[in-house]
């Protein structure tokens, strides 16, 4: 009786989000139950044809000084999870919630106050820099926007520059194509750290660079990370990169939290069938040793009418009549209450056949 | 730890630089390429020339343009005294052509620069806000779309009466429109660019975004299309003075010109046309400047 | 000049594709830039090659140049014998004959590279009755075959369907089967599956595997990514700045890397084995091509340059039997 209420009460930990131990780190950053609607016009009038769902029911927090790397396809939502956080886009439902306080709530802290603690890293695209502006420019015209004198503010960007290992004397006033793709991107880096945040949430940062320049951010993100004592939500959706940098990982469907947990359990004891469909589908860097089937068939559902019950049942190997019926709830993987996977064969006695019996026999796929 | 970072490792900036090459601006750059142009140059002297005769009209003009003379009627080109000959009523046509530069060229610019601005605003404020602050703007837009250009024209002069504000007027309010939309679908493509909403995520106001990043982007196509829009100006004003809408006699303008030179095109043909060669110059100057201009801001340095 | 190299099924056999001295330049302005320079490589049939290299290396030009579907500006030179026909001296209508007929191209982006105002089954069948000359009803027959063929579900439907109405992975897997419509000898494939999910990315490579094992075809990968490489290719030429600066199969080049910057780039390539600790990039960036430096083109960022690298550019020297790089340090017995 006694286990059965230790489970219970680790149960119910681990249910109410990762990290979220009331008495130990609070987080910086949770968000519950987010949800991001958009509407599909074209009925007559403008009427709303149908809904894209690409946020739906998100539930996930971050650490101080950690790492939390969001992996998952097109279509996911993970980018529209970035705007929301940094509330670029209003989220329909749900709240995010930094340092404990409501964000743009009634009691809470404004959008405004949000945005100095928090700040985005775009992917390189040539949109991502003004072409007009050069690169001190760039980097000063948020803190000129907040009312800092123009001096003070080129000082300071002149000293983000340099962090991000741009000499400023060369680099301040150059424009974005006198820029190579890496150095643009250190404008980039640049521009999120003039403003002094404690988080930076970093959009597919890396993904249009090529290999060799990719590794020389990626290692000064990490070393920035250590310097400023930040803390980093990683959006990619390369696996490979996402490994590398995190420490925890959070996987997204088609607007749904399928898998979050330490990154290593998460690799390698994974508890989805979904992440282990996309850990598998990395391509093996050794030729000796390629892959001879594709881990799963068919393409991606649309975001606008998505499979019911688990959505992830229209590719899924173990699929079963219980997923379309009902949404699996987050159950833990194993016997680290961190690491949470929303798959009905983990949750007992929910009628799927690999489900375990009774909860203290939790079990991961892996072994299946 | 640095070395692993990587300084960004690029040569010290002389050796980086071509050597000669200093850093333009984007304006900088505009102007030498416009500068190297032949054609864009050639026209904007010619230009030059027109506009400036306009403003010191009193010291060039060789005679009054309003002196008539009942002997001296339609006298051909290189009449002792008339350089251009004289128009149906005895008058100097080189001073008449040069005074009535004044007001087609006038009519030209004006109501371009004043379209601009206000299309601009309407435009850029449409494009950046969206939803339904753009429905509203742009939905009136296409109100004044609903009329041939000419026909606006015309109909509001008619309503207003002739004289020189109400043609001012009219002519702005039929520019006003194409630019809104040249502004409101420029807007909306920077708007969507990720630099806007990285200066968003700083928390920058709003006008703060406009001025700073929208502005910038979008000036050099509006002011390309509106450059584009003087030589159509300029022959609509005429076309408007020509049917009595604008100007009224005996002020010298390009368009009443035309109209009161009519009746002698079979007795006087090259007088007769005379000032519609001064439009057309002006119009095709204007419209060979504004491609140069164009072609100048397209190319990246 | 590397000998012919034996074809899969241990025979020798003359080489599908002969390349040699291949070189690109683009005019641009009054001035020419050049995007490939001395290019020569063989392919037999049934061989994969894989053109490995980062963005302005010169792959897709390359790829490219074979066919002769370049812009007006670039200039081509060289000698390229495909199937015993000589490319460089076609005409207008010889070309047209040979593309998509004994060469046929695969883009990265198929909603570009397919018309969107006709059905995939009418471009598929478009393509058939021009080269082999069937009757519009027999092409739609064969439409169908190869729909089946590149394994798209509920083929006889998605016949009459849009390009945009496909999601990416069927739009790829249909123009695999626009592209393999008139049983090409040679397959060009530009960056087939960058732009596609992990998930997905994986099925189309295995695809193209197994059709090109099954139709026995050559085919030319262009790829910065290695991963790709290590699935599908043969043998891989590694390019910097329009040159070959590696060569050799693949398991040669990933177990033993030669050239500083294809030990650089495996260095650099984040992958399962690299957590917890950090990647060793290469310094620098790509150069540009219209300000190259003399000699050779990696110098500037190489970690083992050494005053002769900035004399002249290396050749590319075989050092064993089908394995070649760009270098004068690779003769050293240590790699310091």
């Amino acid at each position: 009786m006694n286990s059965a209420s230790a489970t219970a009460e680790r149960r119910a930990r681990s249910l109410s989000g990762p990290g979220n131990r009331v008495e130990e780190d609070r987080p910086v950053l949770s968000v519950h139950e987010l949800k991001k609607y958009f509407r599909l016009s074209g009925g007559p009038f403008g009427a709303a044809r149908g809904y894209v769902q690409a946020v739906d029911g998100v539930n996930f927090s971050v650490s101080k000084g950690e790492t939390l790397g969001v992996v998952g396809e097109s279509g996911c939502g993970k980018s529209t999870t970035a705007r929301l956080l940094i509330r670029l886009i209003k989220p329909d439902q749900g709240r995010i919630l930094l340092d404990g306080q409501d964000v743009d709530g009634p009691n809470g802290i404004s959008v405004r106050a949000l945005r100095h603690q928090v700040q985005m890293v775009f992917q390189d695209s040539y949109a991502s820099l003004n072409p007009r502006h050069t690169a001190a420019e760039e980097v000063s015209f948020g803190l000129s926007a907040q009312g800092v004198a123009r001096f003070e503010a080129r000082r300071r960007a002149n000293e983000v520059l340099d962090l991000v290992g741009l000499e400023p004397r060369v680099f301040a006033d150059r424009y974005p194509h006198e820029l190579s793709g890496g150095q643009r991107q250190r404008v980039n880096i640049a521009r999120a750290l003039a403003l002094n945040p404690r988080v930076l949430i970093l959009d597919e940062a890396v993904s249009s660079l090529d290999k060799s320049v990719e590794a020389q951010v990626l290692n000064l993100l990490i070393d920035i990370k250590k310097r400023l004592g930040l803390t980093y939500v990683f959006i990619s959706h390369d696996l490979n990169v996402v490994q590398f940098v995190s420490d925890r990982v959070l996987v997204m469907y088609l607007g749904k939290v399928v898998e979050i947990g330490p990154v290593e359990k998460v690799y390698r004891s994974t508890g989805h069938p979904y992440t282990r469909a996309l850990i598998e589908s990395r391509l093996s860097m050794d030729p000796r040793r390629r892959i001879a089937a594709p881990p799963v068939a068919g393409d991606l559902p649309s975001p606008i009418n998505p499979p019911s019950g688990c959505r992830f049942r229209t590719r899924c190997p173990i699929v079963e009549p219980i997923c379309g019926i009902q949404e699996p709830p987050l159950e833990v993987v194993g016997d680290d209450p961190l690491h949470v996977a929303a798959c009905h064969a983990l949750a007992p006695r929910s009628g799927h056949s690999l489900a375990p019996a009774r909860i203290s026999q939790t079990s991961s796929l892996s072994g299946a | 730890m640095s070395s692993s970072i990587a300084k960004s490792s690029q040569p010290p900036i002389e050796i980086m630089r071509r050597p000669g090459r200093i850093q333009l601006t984007y304006w900088q750059g505009v102007r030498r390429r416009l500068s190297r142009d032949p054609i864009s140059m050639v026209c904007a002297g010619i230009l030059v020339l027109m506009i400036a005769a306009a403003i010191f009209a009193p010291w060039v003009a060789p005679m009054d343009p309003y002196k008539t003379s009942m002997l001296q009627r339609l006298q051909p080109i290189g009449t002792a005294g008339h350089l251009l000959g004289t128009d149906e009523l005895g008058r100097d046509m080189l001073s008449r052509l040069i005074y009535g530069g004044r007001v087609s060229l006038l009519m030209g610019l004006l109501p371009i620069a004043i379209a601009t601005l206000i299309g601009s605003a309407f435009g850029i404020v449409a494009g950046f806000f969206g939803g339904k602050t753009n429905m509203v703007i742009m939905r009136i837009t296409d109100v004044f779309f609903a009329f041939p250009s000419v026909l606006l024209a015309v109909g509001l002069a008619g309503a207003l009466g002739a004289g020189l504000v109400n043609c001012l007027v009219s002519l702005a309010v039929v520019f006003t429109r194409a630019i809104t939309r040249v502004a409101e679908s420029a807007t909306t493509q920077i708007r969507n660019h990720d630099f806007v909403e990285a200066a968003r995520a700083t928390g920058a106001s709003a006008p703060r975004i406009i001025v700073g990043h929208v502005l910038t982007n979008v000036s050099s196509l509006i002011l390309t299309y509106a450059s584009s829009l003087i030589s159509v100006s300029i022959v609509l004003a005429s076309g408007l003075s020509f049917l009595g809408l604008g100007i009224a006699p005996p002020t010298a303008d390009w368009g009443l010109m035309l109209n009161s030179l009519r009746q002698s095109i079979f007795i006087a043909p090259v007088n007769a046309v005379m000032p519609g060669i001064m439009i057309l110059i002006a119009s095709v100057c204007f419209n060979l400047l504004s491609d140069g201009l164009r072609t100048a801001m397209e190319v990246k340095p | 000049m590397t000998a012919a190299r034996p074809g899969p099924e241990n025979r020798p056999s003359p080489p599908l594709l002969d390349v040699r001295e291949l070189s690109v330049r683009f005019f641009l302005g009054g001035t020419a830039l050049g995007a490939v320079s001395g290019v020569d490589f063989q392919l037999a049939l049934g061989e994969t090659l894989c053109l490995l290299g980062e963005s302005g290396a010169g792959k897709t030009v390359t790829m490219r140049a074979l066919i002769r579907l370049l812009p007006p500006t670039a200039q081509i030179a060289g000698h390229i014998m495909l199937d015993g026909i000589d490319v460089m001296g076609l005409d207008a209508n010889g070309l047209q004959a040979v593309r998509g007929t004994k060469v046929s191209m695969i883009f990265q982006d198929p909603l570009t590279a397919m018309d969107p105002v006709f059905t995939i089954g009418s471009q598929i069948a478009e393509t058939v009755v021009c080269h082999d000359g069937l009757s519009y009803s027999a092409a739609r027959v064969r439409a169908l075959e190869l729909l089946d063929l590149v394994q798209i579900p509920s083929a006889r439907r998605r016949l009459d369907a849009y390009p945009h109405e496909l999601s990416g992975g069927l739009r790829q897997r249909a123009m695999i089967a626009l592209a393999l419509s008139c049983r090409p000898k040679l397959l060009l494939a530009d960056e087939p599956t960058t732009a596609l999910d992990a998930t997905v990315q994986i099925q189309i490579l295995l695809l193209l595997r197994e059709l090109q094992r099954e139709l026995g075809m050559a085919t030319i990968f262009v790829t910065h990514d290695l991963g790709v490489a290590c699935e599908v290719a043969d043998r891989v030429a590694v390019m910097y700045a329009g040159r070959f600066v590696e060569t050799g199969t693949i398991t040669e080049v990933i177990d033993s890397p030669r050239h500083p910057y294809t030990i650089g780039l495996l260095g650099s390539t984040v992958h399962a084995g690299t957590h917890n600790g950090l990647l060793t990039p290469i310094p620098g960036a790509p150069p540009d091509l219209s300000d190259m430096p003399p000699g050779c083109a990696f110098a500037p960022r190489c970690p083992r340059v050494v005053p002769v690298c900035n004399e002249r550019m290396p050749e590319l020297v075989e050092f064993e039997a089908g394995r070649q790089a760009r270098c004068p340090r690779i003769t050293e017995t240590e790699i310091a």
